[in-house]
């Protein structure tokens, strides 16, 4: 069994190999430096997915049946408005123009970073959005570095460990497979209602973050960690780390300064996935605590057929996504000094 | 047996990921919980198929015992109009696991559809299709599941759409990298040097082989996709009421848990042990393919 295993693993371990063996050099025939061409790229494809998801929202929600008009005229009235009264809103709004001029119009705001008026409120979305995002980034990203300790916690305690390993592991199924609903309603219930430590809802003050976070941090915590004790324990098996043990590297340090950085990289992957699904996250946990956020602007546009708000937040986590995986990127660069080497 | 430094020597620093993912098969306490996953999952599909046999009358109010908590008459207590909570939770799961398997299966057959033709369509082809679906998946996908069930309107066979459309763009690119590998394999190129029309190729060689791995990831799909679905529904986009869907009542529970801490408990734990029995036994069949693939 062992011979045939070492040539599959030898012929997996080369790919990499030469990768490294790319100078920097070689591969800028235009002479620019490899970090210069990387962030360039980075820039166009940056625009491509702002423009998609832009192009998609707008396309998808021009594709709806229904007369915009008539809803911001208001209560959905089908025939209450009378037409001079919609021909001046069509008119305002520039949905008397064919399509094509209207998509034109939107991305030359775009470009200006404009997104428009929204229906309902009657205020540029810029604004709408601006005026919520905070209250949505302490939450999110609050929940993020949460989650992010506790898998440390979890994997680092259980990585190579048997039988920690199988009651965390369990521990990590449930976690995953609980909806963060569920999780916010039995925190709501257990430490608001019960036992009156945390506000019921809304958004002052810090003690109100505490149950969102934990919230939107279990699941995060559950994903992670499972990914990052996998990587552990294959990094622990590796012969460097019989070598560190020999040269009298206690285990915690063994696990903490060599392991985990090999551990890392796959996480870093996953954890920028997870940051952007946080967004989508968001419109629930906010729905449970009655936070105010970009959530429940979502929410409410989206039920309202708010579009030109529907569309700044489609723009808005296309952004976001874009700012995640650039980072992600640039950390993997930190962590692995291989992919230093190649520019890609 | 084998020399475990030697070996992970020759590893070097990028393991194959088949050894990775076979993993959790050494993880021996696993087989009981193997076989609870199965029972319970099997229950829930009884449950599915006949609610009868489990509990009767999901709707009937009874507003002089309502907001009871779990007791004698009622299993799970009863709801704020007085309805059995027990039997709401067993007709809701009806409208849960359908969702789940039907939003995986339609996300499957879409994706597969998007991948071959990517995979197996020209250059141009293969490139609007994949950029398409690189936006997608750039947007979080409760988001764009809550705007395709925003736009069509609240339902579950609307909710079941717009998972699939937030999940259709990952299994494509499956599918397409599949259809790539396979497109080059001795079967496929000898079939067409041998004369086979192009069509009965693709049909007879390529989707056989293209699938199996996309069946394996629909698998595990399909509790997340319970997961989302429930989302959708507790945000009041789902099944309407008095329609018994765990999510809805999880969203109604919420307004009275001051009064019935139980209301927020059970539906809760059937969408959660659900969803673990799906990744317990997903895990299961992940490992059998993987295993047999390499053996």
């Amino acid at each position: 069994m062992s011979a045939p295993d070492r040539t599959a693993d030898a012929a997996d371990a080369s790919p990499p190999g030469t990768g490294d063996a790319v100078p920097p050099g070689a591969t800028s025939p235009a002479g620019a430096a490899p970090l210069a061409r990387w962030w360039a790229r980075r820039a166009v494809s940056a625009v491509v997915v702002v423009w998609g998801a832009a192009t998609l929202a707008f396309v998808g929600l021009h594709l709806l049946p229904g007369d915009p008009a008539r809803l911001i005229a208001g209560g959905g009235s089908l025939n209450g408005t009378s037409p001079q009264v919609l021909r001046l809103i069509d008119r305002q709004y520039d949905f008397d123009r064919p399509l094509y001029a209207q998509y034109g119009h939107f991305l030359g705001q775009l470009v200006h970073g404009r997104l428009g008026t929204s229906y309902q409120l009657g205020r540029p979305v810029t604004k709408v959005i601006a005026d919520q995002l905070g209250a949505t980034l302490a939450v999110a990203g609050g929940a993020a570095v949460l989650g992010f300790a506790l898998a440390l916690l979890l994997a680092l305690g259980t990585a190579g460990r048997p039988r920690a390993r199988a009651v965390a592991s369990a521990v990590e199924l449930v976690l995953v497979s609980t909806p963060g609903f569920w999780i916010g309603v039995l925190l709501l219930s257990v430490f608001s209602f019960r036992l009156h430590l945390f506000p019921v809802l809304g958004n002052d003050g810090p003690r109100s973050l505490v149950l969102p976070w934990v919230t939107m941090a279990l699941p995060i915590g559950g994903a992670l960690s499972l990914v990052m004790r996998e990587g552990l324990e294959r990094a622990l098996d590796q012969p460097f780390a019989f070598t560190a043990l020999t040269r009298g590297v206690g285990p915690g340090r063994l696990r903490l300064r060599h392991a985990l950085r090999h551990a890392l990289l796959p996480v870093l992957t996953l954890s920028g996935w997870m940051l952007g699904q946080l967004l989508g996250g968001v419109v629930v946990v906010e729905t449970v605590f009655a936070r105010s956020g970009i959530g429940q602007v979502t929410l409410s546009a989206v039920n309202g057929r708010d579009f030109p708000v529907v569309t700044g937040v489609v723009v808005l986590a296309a952004i976001t996504y874009v700012v995640i995986s650039t980072a992600v990127d640039l950390l993997a660069r930190l962590v692995d000094p291989r992919l230093r080497a190649v520019p890609r | 047996m084998t020399d475990p430094t030697r070996r992970a020597t020759s590893a070097g620093v990028a393991p194959p990921p088949a050894r990775a993912a076979a993993r959790p098969r050494r993880r021996g306490p696993l087989r009981p919980g193997l076989l609870a996953a199965a029972a319970f999952l099997a229950v829930v599909l009884l449950a599915v198929a006949r609610p009868g046999l489990f509990a009767a009358h999901p709707d009937a109010t009874d507003p002089v015992n309502a907001l009871r908590g779990p007791g004698a008459g009622h299993l799970f207590g009863t709801d704020q109009l007085g309805r059995d909570v027990y039997a709401r939770v067993v007709y809701g799961a009806r409208t849960s696991v359908v969702l789940g398997i039907s939003s995986t299966v339609l996300a499957a057959a879409v994706g597969a559809a998007w991948g071959l033709l990517a995979g197996l369509g020209g250059r141009v082809v293969d490139e609007v299709a994949m950029r398409v679906a690189d936006v997608l998946m750039a947007l979080p996908g409760t988001l764009t599941a809550l705007l395709v069930v925003a736009s069509l309107g609240p339902s579950a066979r609307n909710v079941a759409v717009a998972v699939a459309v937030s999940l259709a763009p990952g299994f494509a690119r499956v599918v397409r990298v599949q259809t790539l590998v396979v497109k080059e394999a001795g079967y496929v190129r000898a079939a067409t040097v041998l004369g086979l029309p192009a069509r009965a190729v693709v049909l007879r060689h390529v989707v056989p082989n293209v699938l199996p791995p996309l069946l394996v990831l629909a698998t595990m799909n399909v509790g997340q996709c319970m997961i989302v679905g429930s989302s959708l529904s507790f945000l009041g986009l789902g099944p309407q009421p008095p329609a018994p869907e765990w999510g809805s009542m999880l969203s109604q529970a919420r307004d009275y848990l001051q009064v019935d801490w139980a209301l927020g408990v059970f539906p809760g734990a059937a969408v959660t042990l659900t969803v673990i029995c799906v990744g317990v036994v997903g895990r299961e069949v992940q490992a059998r393919y993987e295993g047999r693939g390499r053996g």
